[in-house]
């Protein structure tokens, strides 16, 4: 037994340890169960994307048909559409919702009065408990051609009633304004932690220097929390095509569809309103394809340029 | 010097003044259109309709509560997201706690394949359709169940947890407690569940709020009325726009807009209330997680 190699000496040790913490397994059972059914499994339905699905098939007895479901949805008239308006709405989302939660933190953070800052961000906080049904709700209620507040505020500086949400062309600012009017407090928070992290002796350093708070907020703040926005990015970058499939939907009236229409709706309706299934369950790969790229894309720029990644 | 300190000081203070304004905005634009639903949800429709509710409730009604409370749809949704949120909450706590403190132990062996595989849920999934397969076959369409074992655990508030056991439970008490005999089940029930107060009441929050605000499961997996929660309740009125029974007795179709209107006023503020009312009593703990979430992240 003295002449047990290394690795069997590690093993044995392992197998003694799990032996000993038995019940962390039981702890971590239902968990592993779950992941494997809900999480794991319908990897396993992926496949569907090259098959031509037949509930009578099942998943696995289902015939292969290589790249048809793709050649079909390349090919269809509403392939450009729907790139285009996925698109649109997630760079417009991006570019918006992405900077505007730094700088309220960064004007937080810097505010003289701590009960003013409370008061700004409870309720800057508050709109990210509204359901996003109630949110859209409220988005058709202001925006009412005939009764709604933005038309009523058109119409006292002279201006025409809008119909906003029957116009394709207001889809997109519509739902960049509500998220930003919905995230934008609650996204701030993690910034305002990265700013607690900033230490003060760089401000005191920075003030015996004779640096202003404009100056202290470019070169001392902004600099302090770069790694977050850093991290941030790549996590936002990730959901570049995955459109929120809730809001979008809701958004949709028969009058808008032309922007409206964008991947996951399109997924939901091929797939569980027409039972397309292999056809959806396709485009829904090639949409997590193109995240996924663009996540290790985004990663692999900033590890360069910034040597902060996230993988 | 004594230049540069008044030029300084000026600067600070253009900066302070700039810093109250953007945040004053900042602070309307988020509070009035919550403010404006409360005041449209108690004013005379007619004085929305002409767009002289502005400030302050116009001609007081509680019309549009009334019309709500004669419809018993919401109260079934209500009742429903109320069943869907405690047994959903529950069943999510439990699984998060547990599971997140056994990942945040050094002795379970394979803990890094585990938390591998759980960190692949983040970038890869099966998407809408094969789990709307799965949930089919394992017949739990049209059922409960099928909008609270889908998301059974979420993958980000697995890895909070995990990293607020690993910051809060020294190894050293563990292993004292392992000295003593102390088993793995004893040990978290008598020393990590007492020390956890904070992370069970962020989990609690955050699985609660995303339950009582949640549609899309469902919008797929229900297929009888009777069981809709909540929000896909609200959907059909605020959105789909079937007020019919609400408003059938009022004569023009003006006016039956109108009253929608006030009517659709009223159930936002009815839905939103609990989790309104509630959070900012609550808020310390939201921001807590998201805190716990952003050391590692």
């Amino acid at each position: 037994m003295s002449t047990l190699s290394p690795a069997a000496k590690k093993r044995h040790y392992m197998l003694k340890q799990a032996r000993q913490h038995w019940q962390l397994y039981l702890f971590l059972l239902p968990t592993i169960v779950y992941f494997l059914v809900f999480r794991f499994y319908p990897m396993y339905g992926l496949q569907l994307a090259f098959k031509n699905y037949r509930a009578v098939d099942g998943i696995a007895g289902s015939k292969w048909v290589g790249l048809d479901n793709y050649r079909y949805f390349f090919a269809a008239a509403d392939f450009k559409t729907l790139m285009f308006n996925t698109l649109s709405v997630s760079l417009g989302t991006l570019i918006f919702s992405f900077p505007l939660p730094i700088l309220l933190a960064l004007l937080l953070n810097q505010l003289p009065s701590i009960r003013y800052k409370k008061l700004v961000q409870t309720t800057v906080y508050a709109p990210h408990f509204i359901s996003t049904v109630v949110l859209v709700g409220m988005i058709f209620l202001f925006t009412s051609p005939s009764s709604g507040l933005i038309n009523k505020i058109i119409e006292a500086f002279g201006g025409k009633a809008i119909h906003f949400t029957a116009l394709p062309r207001w889809f997109v600012p519509l739902y960049v304004i509500s998220e930003v009017w919905q995230s934008t407090g609650w996204g701030s928070i993690l910034y305002l932690a990265a700013l607690a992290g900033v230490s003060p002796e760089l401000h005191e350093a920075a003030v015996v220097d004779g640096a202003n708070k404009f100056q202290r907020v470019w070169h001392v703040d902004i600099p302090g929390i770069l790694p977050t926005i850093v991290i941030m990015l790549i996590l936002n970058a990730g959901k570049i095509m995955n459109v929120g499939f809730e809001k979008a939907y809701l958004m949709q009236t028969s009058l808008n569809i032309d922007a409206s229409e964008i991947i996951a709706t399109y997924v939901y309706k091929r797939g569980v309103l027409k039972a397309q299934i292999s056809l959806s369950t396709a485009v829904g790969l090639f949409e997590s394809v193109i995240n996924m790229i663009l996540v290790l894309t985004v990663n692999w720029i900033s590890r360069k340029v910034t040597e902060s990644s996230l993988f | 010097m004594k230049n540069n300190v008044i030029h300084r000081t000026n600067a600070d203070r253009a900066f302070d003044t700039l810093d109250y304004i953007l945040l004053t905005i900042a602070f309307l634009l988020v509070a009035y259109p919550l403010y404006f639903v409360v005041i449209a949800s108690v004013s005379d429709p007619i004085a929305v309709y002409e767009g002289r509710v502005i400030l302050y409730p116009i001609k007081p009604t509680l019309e549009g509560y009334r019309r709500i409370l004669s419809y018993t749809s919401l109260f079934t949704g209500y009742k429903n997201t109320l069943v869907y949120t405690l047994v959903g909450t529950a069943i999510n706590v439990t699984l998060t706690i547990t599971a997140g403190y056994a990942l945040s132990r050094k002795e379970l062996v394979g803990r890094n394949v585990m938390m591998m595989g759980v960190m692949i849920t983040m970038i890869v999934s099966g998407g809408m359709i094969p789990n709307y397969l799965l949930v089919r076959s394992l017949r739990l369409y049209n059922t409960m169940w099928a909008l609270i074992l889908p998301g059974a655990v979420s993958t980000w508030n697995l890895i909070v947890t995990r990293t607020f056991f690993q910051q809060t439970i020294p190894d050293e008490l563990r292993e004292a407690a392992d000295l003593d005999g102390c088993s793995d089940t004893a040990f978290f029930l008598r020393v990590v569940l007492p020390l956890s107060a904070s992370i069970i009441a962020v989990m609690v929050l955050f699985y609660a709020v995303s339950h009582w605000n949640s549609y899309f499961n469902a919008l797929i997996y229900l297929s009888s009325t009777s069981k809709y929660p909540l929000q896909l309740v609200l959907r059909n009125i605020l959105i789909v726009n079937t007020l019919d029974d609400m408003v059938n007795d009022v004569a023009t179709q003006a006016a039956q807009q109108r009253m929608g209107d006030l009517i659709k006023y009223g159930m936002i503020i009815i839905s939103s209330l609990p989790l309104l009312v509630l959070y900012p009593f609550l808020q310390k703990y939201f921001v807590q997680g998201v805190m716990i979430g952003a050391i590692k992240g």
